[in-house]
């Protein structure tokens, strides 16, 4: 069992904890043992804590420090925004985020469907059954 | 001619509190009071003093009254007392979809329709869909979701808080014999015009709530909190 997502100068990490909570950012340089430069093209650079991180596995080639448009170019280059969410932990933030939006009829609307859905698959089940017998 | 500066903030600015900037001299020169004097012939402009009402000729001088009080009796001034309906919250609006949190009909879904003078809201289910009549409801003990009917097309303007208002019944005195009858006719029965403008009112809402798909069954339904609901993260 190695270790495969590294803390180095390019690797995209999500903020787990603060003000910032949720959002995509950059490493962009290290500053010593517990913290890094973090920044991401709608943020103003900042240092943040290793242990407000939750590493990905993208990375994407940037030299240290780079210029705000360096990074944005590199950025796009490597796709970042679209892999990250076909990615399955993407996914599953962007359906976090729209199950906590939905609003009351909304959710109710969500419960019809569910039932539906599970009518159908019943009824599959039942004729599958009936088959096997 | 440069554009005119639209001027941000006071004239003569706090410097700390309790201290402006500038000088009686330097406001007189600034608001160009100068210029106004010059305007009127080196006077600032005043109005006219009021006449006296000129007196009638037969009137009788005014007497001297007849008691002064002991000791000096402020004069009262005029109390523009206005009795304003609560503030109805911003998430409501007419047409809204309100959660009912208490009573009888707790955790109805149902249409606002307009809040009465008495700042009480004014409710109804449809009766069709889900059993609440017109009815008034305390904005505190409701939710505002942020789902809205489409009520522009219904007149709600008869409706007041004297409609709801219990009918005064003569109360007859009663004979040893009836006293001990079982209360049984006692029974309020809705009078006929209620039940009218109920359908009126109703059939014009059907209308607009069909049009949604999935509304009817929405309003019909109960809300609950379920497992894993947390009232304080809920969107309505």
């Amino acid at each position: 069992m190695t270790f495969k997502r590294f803390v180095e100068i390019g690797r995209v990490a999500l903020i787990n904890y603060g003000k910032e909570y949720g959002r995509l950012v950059v490493i962009v340089d290290i500053i010593d043992q517990n913290r890094a430069l973090v920044d991401a093209p709608d943020m103003v650079r900042c240092q943040i804590n290793f242990k407000r991180l939750a590493l990905t596995d993208i990375k994407i080639d940037i030299p240290k420090s780079p210029k705000k448009k360096t990074l944005i170019a590199a950025m796009e280059a490597a796709d970042v925004k679209n892999r990250w969410e076909k990615s399955s932990w993407g996914r599953k933030l962007i359906v976090q985020k729209k199950r906590a939006s939905l609003n009351d009829f909304d959710r109710f609307k969500v419960m019809l469907a569910k039932i539906k859905r599970g009518g159908v698959v019943k009824q599959e089940l039942a004729k599958l059954k009936k088959q096997a017998a | 001619m440069a554009p005119k500066k639209v001027r941000t903030g006071p004239r003569n600015p706090d410097l700390v509190p309790g201290i402006k900037k500038y000088s009686r001299s330097k406001m007189y020169h600034k608001r160009g009071l100068w210029a106004i004097k010059a305007k009127h012939g080196g006077k600032l402009p005043t109005h006219e003093p009021k006449q006296a009402a000129a007196q009638p000729d037969s009137a009788v001088p005014e007497k001297a009254p007849k008691f002064y009080p002991a000791d000096d009796v402020k004069k009262t001034r005029a109390k523009p007392k206005k009795n304003n309906p609560t503030k109805l919250r911003g998430s409501i609006t007419p047409g809204t979809v309100l959660i009912l949190l208490a009573g009888r009909f707790m955790g109805k879904r149902v249409v606002f329709l307009k809040q009465l003078p008495s700042g009480l809201l004014l409710v109804t289910g449809p009766f069709k869909v889900n059993g609440v009549p017109l009815k008034r409801v305390n904005q505190a003990y409701v939710i505002g979701t942020s789902t809205k009917v489409d009520i522009s097309s219904i007149d709600v303007s008869k409706f007041e808080d004297k409609y709801f208002m219990k009918e005064k019944t003569k109360k007859t005195k009663k004979t040893e014999g009836e006293f001990f009858k079982s209360d049984e006719e006692e029974k309020s029965i809705v009078p006929q015009h209620k039940k009218d403008d109920q359908k009126t009112i109703d059939t014009a809402l059907m209308k607009a709530i069909e049009v949604v798909p999935e509304l009817k069954a929405y309003l019909s339904a109960r809300f609950s909190l379920r497992d894993g609901m947390k009232p304080h993260q809920l969107v309505f």
